[in-house]
This record gives C-alpha cells, sequence and structure tokens, in this order.
C-alpha cells in the first residue's frame, strides 16, 4: 500500500493513456488552463506593474490589492463563479488569475523600483524617451525579478486548477477528484503525481527562460 | 433585505455549527498548522544557516512539497489519518514550513556581519546572539512569511469541504449546492476573505509592535517591507 | 540597511522585551497547538462513546434529510444521537461503518448490493435484501426496508428527447445507436460503478461519446442537462426538478437499477430493541411520494432538513 506502488500502477494501466480520460488529454487541458490562466494574469499584472513602478507611484494601492487578491479563497470563488456564470472556462479563469495576478503585480513594480536609479537618470540626460527608457534601461534590469514573479504564479496556478474538477472541468484534478470519490487512491497518487511533475516542468522553464532573456551583465549570480 | 440577512447566516443543519462556530473552527484548523509549521521552521532554518550546504537541498524538497496541490494532499492522508481536520491541517502545516524556512533563512541571514560582531564584541553567547539579534532583525522577513503562509491557509482550509465536510465555512459551499442556496456560497467568500484580511492585518501590527525601530511611517519607500510580503 | 540594522542593534540592547514578546507569541501558539487537537471528532478512532448512535449520511440532499428521520425518530425514543452528515460516496461512508466510525447510515438496497459486487438480478424486496445480507460485512446488518424508491436513471433534456423522439415510455436500450453522440453525466463514482456506465455498457451495451464528472443527481447535473453540456446523465427518480424541467427519464427493462429502496443499515447489536423498532417504524410509514415531497420541501422551498424531518415525524405520529 505504499504510494510508490500506486504510482507504479497507475501509470503502467495502459487505460491510462487514451481517449478523453486519458492522461495526455488530461494533460494537455491542465496545460492549457494553465497558459490561458497566466496569459491573462499576465496582461493585466506586467503593465500596471511596469507602469507604476516605472513612475514610482500607487505602491499602496497596489499593495492592497495585492492584499485583497490573496485573501479570496480561491476555492469558494470557483464554486460563487459557477453559480454566478453556470459551467465553462470563465468561472475556472476567474479564481486562477485573481490567484496569480498579485504575485506577477507585486514583483513587478517591486522590480521596477529596485533598479539603479543613475542609468535611468542618465538615460534621460540623454534626451530618452520615457517609454525607450522603460523598455530598453529598466525592464532589462528588472527582468529577473519580473520573472520570478512570473514563476511563482505559474506554480500557483499549475497546483491550484487542479479544483477546476469539481465543477465537472478537466485537467489533472479530474483523477484527483473522481478518484477521491471512487476511493481509488491509484488515481489520486497518480494525478497529483503528474501535477507535481508539471509543476517542476514549469521551475525548469522559467530557470531556461531567465538563462536566455536575462543580459549576462545583469545576470544575478 | 431582513430575509437575505436571515438566509444568509442560516446555516443548514448538517453541518452542526452556528457561522461563529465555523468562523472558530476555521480560524483553528487555518493557524494550528501555521503554528506548527513555525516551530518547525526555526530549527530547520537554523540548521540551514549553520551548514549552508543543506539549504540547495532542503529548498528543493520543499519546492517539490509545494507543488503538489493541497486537494491530493488531503486524499491521500484519508488513508491514515482518516477524514479528520488533522487531514487538513498536516499538508497546511507543511505548506507553511515550506514558506517560512526560506523567509527566515533569508532574514537572519540578512544580519549583516558587523553587527553580528558587534555582539560578539560585546560578550554575546551564539545563543544570546541568536535570540536578541539575529531572530528580532528577522523579525520583518518571518512576519511577511507569515502573512503569506496564513492567508493562503485560510483560504485552503476550504478545500477540506471535499474530504468529508472538513473545511470549516468551505463546508458552507457544498451546502449551498446541494440545497439551491447561493446566499451560503457568497457567506462562505465573503466570511472567508474577511478572516484572512483580519488575521493579515494582526500580522502586520505584530510586526509593528515587536521592531519598534523600524520606521513606522508610510510614506514613500518605506512602504517596501509591506509590499515585499505581498509579493511572495 | 546597514544603518537600520545597526540602530537596531542598539535599539534591542536597549528593549530585550521585544524577543521575549516573541518567544511569549511562539509559546502561546505551541500551547493551543496542543490542547487544540482533534480529539473531538468521532470519525477518529473506534467510534463514539458507548451509547450514542452516529447517524452518517452521504453527501446529496436526500441521503442527509433521511439521516436526519431516522436519527431524530431515535432521539424521540430518548437514544442518544450524534449525527457524521454529508461524508462523500458509498465507497467511504461503507467503509467507515465497517470500522466503526458510525452505526447508522441510511441505504439504497440496489445500489449497496451492486456496490457489495453482486450482480445478481433480485425479483423482490426480500431477496434483494437477503442477498446484501449474504455479502455484507460481518459485522453490519440491514434493517426493515421502507417503501421509498429513489432510483438511479439514465434521464434525458427535454432537447435531446425530442431530438431522437424518445419519451418516458421508451427504454435505455432505445438509446443503442445514439448513445455514441451522447454526453453523459453522473457522479465521478458513477464512472466505475457497475449500477453505472460499466453495467450501461455490459448489460445494455451502450458506449457514451464521452462521460463528464458531475455530482450526485445534484444541482451541477441539473445544470449541466439543463444547458446540454451533457443530454444524458444520472438523476435521481425522486428529483424534484425532473418535473421542473421536463427532464425524461428513460424504463430501465433489464432492471440495472434494480429495487433502490431506503433502508437504514446499521452496526450489529450497537442499537437497542427499542431503537430498531423506532427504526422499522419509519421505514414502513415511508413511501416515495412522502419521499418526493419532502425532498421537494428542502431542494425547492429551501427548507432545512432536520426541520423537514421533525415536522415530518410529527404529523406521521413518530416523535
Amino acid at each position: 500500500m505504499n504510494v510508490l506502488n500506486f504510482v507504479n500502477a497507475f501509470f503502467s494501466d495502459s487505460a491510462h493513456w487514451q481517449g478523453y480520460d486519458g492522461i495526455p488529454a488530461r494533460l494537455g487541458e491542465h496545460v492549457r488552463y494553465t497558459l490561458e490562466a497566466l496569459a491573462l494574469a499576465a496582461a493585466i499584472g506586467l503593465p500596471v506593474g511596469l507602469v507604476t513602478g516605472h513612475y514610482g507611484r500607487g505602491g499602496n494601492a497596489l499593495s492592497l490589492v495585492a492584499t485583497a487578491g490573496r485573501a479570496l479563497p480561491s476555492f469558494g470563488l470557483l464554486v460563487l463563479m459557477t453559480t454566478l456564470l453556470g459551467f465553462g472556462m470563465l468561472p475556472v479563469m476567474i479564481p486562477l488569475v485573481v490567484l496569480a495576478v498579485p504575485p506577477i503585480l507585486v514583483t513587478t513594480y517591486e522590480a521596477m523600483r529596485s533598479v539603479d536609479p543613475s542609468p535611468v537618470d542618465a538615460a534621460r540626460g540623454m534626451g530618452m524617451h520615457e517609454s525607450r527608457i522603460l523598455f530598453q534601461v529598466e525592464l532589462p534590469v528588472a527582468l529577473p525579478l519580473i520573472l520570478s514573479g512570473l514563476r511563482s504564479a505559474a506554480i500557483q496556478i499549475v497546483s491550484t486548477a487542479t479544483i477546476a474538477a469539481y465543477v465537472s472541468l478537466g485537467g489533472l484534478g479530474r483523477y484527483i477528484v473522481d478518484g477521491l470519490y471512487q476511493r481509488n487512491y491509484e488515481k489520486v497518487v497518480g494525478g497529483a503525481t503528474l501535477v507535481a511533475v508539471l509543476a517542476l516542468v514549469t521551475l525548469a522553464l522559467f530557470w531556461a527562460a531567465a538563462r536566455a532573456a536575462v543580459s549576462p551583465g545583469v545576470r544575478r549570480s | 433585505m431582513n430575509g437575505f440577512l436571515h438566509d444568509f447566516f442560516d446555516i443548514p443543519s448538517d453541518l452542526q455549527h452556528s457561522w461563529i462556530g465555523l468562523v472558530g473552527l476555521h480560524l483553528r484548523e487555518a493557524l494550528l498548522p501555521v503554528a506548527a509549521g513555525l516551530l518547525l521552521a526555526l530549527p530547520i532554518a537554523q540548521l540551514c544557516i549553520r551548514f549552508r550546504w543543506l539549504y540547495p537541498p532542503v529548498l528543493g524538497i520543499t519546492t517539490v512539497l509545494y507543488a503538489v496541490p493541497s486537494l491530493a494532499f488531503f486524499v491521500v492522508l484519508i488513508n491514515y489519518t482518516g477524514q479528520t481536520e488533522l487531514t487538513v491541517m498536516i499538508p497546511l502545516a507543511v505548506y507553511s514550513l515550506v514558506v517560512l524556512v526560506p523567509a527566515i533563512v533569508d532574514g537572519v541571514r540578512s544580519v549583516p556581519q558587523e553587527t553580528l560582531s558587534a555582539a560578539t564584541a560585546m560578550g554575546f553567547g551564539p545563543l544570546r546572539r541568536y535570540f536578541q539579534v539575529q531572530l528580532p532583525i528577522a523579525v520583518p522577513a518571518i512576519i511577511a512569511g507569515l502573512r503569506v503562509a496564513t492567508v493562503s491557509s485560510i483560504s485552503l482550509v476550504s478545500v477540506g469541504m471535499l474530504i468529508g465536510n472538513q473545511g470549516a465555512l468551505g463546508n458552507l459551499l457544498h451546502d449551498a449546492q446541494i440545497y439551491n442556496r447561493p446566499e451560503l456560497t457568497w457567506n462562505s467568500v465573503i466570511t472567508t476573505a474577511l478572516l484572512a484580511i483580519l488575521v493579515d492585518a494582526l500580522l502586520v501590527l505584530v510586526r509593528v509592535l515587536l521592531t519598534p525601530w523600524m520606521p513606522s511611517g508610510t510614506a514613500g519607500r518605506k512602504q517596501a517591507p509591506a509590499l515585499k510580503d505581498a509579493a511572495r | 540597511m546597514i544603518t537600520t540594522a545597526k540602530s537596531s542593534t542598539r535599539s534591542i540592547t536597549r528593549h530585550p522585551g521585544a524577543a521575549a514578546v516573541a518567544l511569549a507569541a511562539a509559546a502561546a501558539l505551541l500551547g493551543g497547538c496542543s490542547s487544540g487537537g482533534t480529539s473531538d471528532d468521532p470519525l477518529k478512532g473506534g467510534g463514539a462513546e458507548s451509547g450514542t448512535v452516529v447517524v452518517g449520511s452521504n453527501n446529496f440532499a436526500e441521503s442527509i434529510l433521511l439521516a436526519d428521520i431516522y436519527g431524530e425518530a431515535l432521539k424521540a425514543k430518548g437514544i442518544k444521537v450524534s449525527y457524521k452528515p454529508n461524508i462523500g460516496s458509498r465507497e467511504t461512508t461503507y467503509g467507515l461503518m465497517k470500522n466503526g466510525a458510525i452505526t447508522l447510515l441510511p441505504e439504497y438496497n440496489g445500489s449497496l448490493l451492486a456496490y457489495l459486487g453482486s450482480k445478481a438480478k433480485t425479483k423482490t424486496v426480500e431477496e434483494t435484501t437477503t442477498a446484501i445480507n449474504g455479502k455484507l460485512d460481518s459485522k453490519l446488518e440491514l434493517l426493515k426496508p421502507s417503501a421509498a424508491q429513489s432510483k438511479d436513471s439514465v434521464t434525458l433534456n427535454a432537447q435531446t428527447a425530442k431530438k431522437y423522439k424518445l419519451t418516458s415510455d421508451s427504454s435505455i436500450s432505445d438509446l443503442k445507436g445514439i448513445a455514441k453522440d451522447l454526453v453523459f453525466g453522473g457522479s465521478p463514482e458513477f464512472q466505475t460503478r457497475y449500477q453505472g456506465l460499466a453495467g450501461l455498457k455490459s448489460v445494455y451495451g451502450l458506449e457514451f461519446k464521452s462521460f463528464k464528472s458531475l455530482d450526485a443527481g445534484g444541482p451541477l447535473t441539473q445544470a449541466a442537462l439543463k444547458k446540454n453540456t451533457v443530454q444524458a446523465a444520472d438523476v435521481f427518480t425522486t428529483d424534484p426538478t425532473i418535473t421542473r424541467e421536463k427532464f425524461v427519464v428513460l424504463k430501465d427493462p433489464e432492471n440495472l437499477f434494480g429495487f433502490q429502496n431506503v433502508q437504514p443499515l446499521v452496526r450489529k447489536g450497537e442499537l437497542s430493541k427499542e431503537g430498531a423498532a423506532a427504526l422499522d417504524a419509519v421505514s414502513a410509514k415511508l413511501d416515495t411520494k412522502a419521499l418526493l415531497e419532502l425532498d421537494a420541501q428542502v431542494q425547492l422551498e429551501k427548507k432545512d432538513p432536520l426541520d423537514v424531518a421533525k415536522a415530518w415525524l410529527k404529523s406521521a405520529g413518530l416523535s
């Protein structure tokens, strides 16, 4: 009855590798939910964080928004949105985005604020336009920290997207919820393993992205 | 309006608690694990500080644990601890531990060498130096970690609903569905969010009280610590 | 940063109290940890204090209501009762009955029989009870069944029924050739149960396009049918929304879903003669019509199941 046996049994059952309830299908759904939620959250958090960070205003407001966002319980929000909006992707996207925006927003703001002001002043003195200062001077320096915000948002989404299964959506959470009601631990452990692996892959991807995208001059050890 | 308010706080009998009772239960299920996590995190963090080589593997293990979704954690534990509060609290304690260890390590490590040297020069032994210098200076970082751990713990307790109604306020979510009473969903979400905000504010207050040497103004860059808390 | 740190060292030496407060706070939390505990949880260990009947129920409204009815009937006879309602699926609750965490559970005879692994086609309620008792864990027994039945079913939404010209006179076997185009919805456990997808395949030869995990005939299932997210679903025949939403329940000529009489499952020897008699009296009075009406009070009129249970017991002269 140990966990490794469950994992082994789950992955060696060929029935788990095909069809609408197979691992490829469920993994695909999970990745899709994650990417969509992350893209939405980044579309909200990044511009707001970049601009407020650049001008150094609105820190208090951001802090409030972030606290409020973190305080909203994801699971409760999911059930509430399903009640209000019915089935579909939207009720799942809302809690995931609410979960992911605070880390992106706040880290981006912090990253922009932590940029050494002297090169910014120099750029300004050279007559650079504010938007060029933002994208060509501040952003490259702030990038490692910004990526770390995106990374923690992504990990949280991967882990939390499992609850979508409770409102009949797919994803890897399907195995966990179904396994719970069917008393099938093999499924639960298999699903959990897949989620954990997906989270680690996400970590690795962000590590690689940071290696590739961050200019060598600002790489932090 | 009166009718709505009445329905709002009219908790179905199968939950066997009043609204206040659920709030108490929720706080207990959320906060005990954070406390347990803190107690475990302090010695683990100290070991990581003493033996530097230990920190990377510890970080690796905690990252993997953090990636296990709470629901899966709960369900797997049912095998060992049954459908009990304990089954909800163990994973939450682990998540708290995972957040707190790096917070404490980074906090204690941020104490400048000259401060430590000054303490040593004043005749402080290692133990006294840890409790009277390193730990207090690390308080802001530790509280920052505690805030993250507590707020997420309060949010995650609700998921315990899925394992036989062990989710305190989260249990309202299921009852709202089976009895077609959406106001109970609102109750669950609003109450849980308010609890999180209140406890979060209390922790900020504790930090202000514990660190009287810190600037307490709110203007400009002094906001940074609060923001960093939220960023985790 | 360095300057703050330096000044802070000075202030700490002046305020050693700060550290003491931190320690005291930690100690207080630790104290709370040891005294809070989970000792008051009836699910832990070998059950509640002797003499108390622990009434459990599954995680859907009707099961909670039935648990309240049986539990309150015991209370009316002066028997100590505690409730462990709303636990989960039978896969969970049966285990809790076996290990003694709960002593009484309202069951449905056919589902229980199928759960216990029997594919026997029983013809009468008595036969069903006998068949179950043959398979049941040695520590458990069934009391007398009630006339009230609440079956699982294959139910179509109005538009699907119309599209394929099916009515409440049609049967599940009429779905042959159609099933491959339909998405079926049901509780996660329905997917693996014999009285579920497995039986629909082996008995009726039906394979659906896909299966959507919803809930045990609850609001998710109702909403999914209504919105045509699923075209067919498992809905309890006592569900008041069937008539309201014009769902079409298909006949079950092969009797896959069998008898589904409400029947209390108890642990042997943990219920007094008087207690068993009280439960039998409830079962004798409860029929499908009464159950439908009580379900409607809970699910449509939003009354609390405990109040509904008490009122019904009173009107039936059982309390």
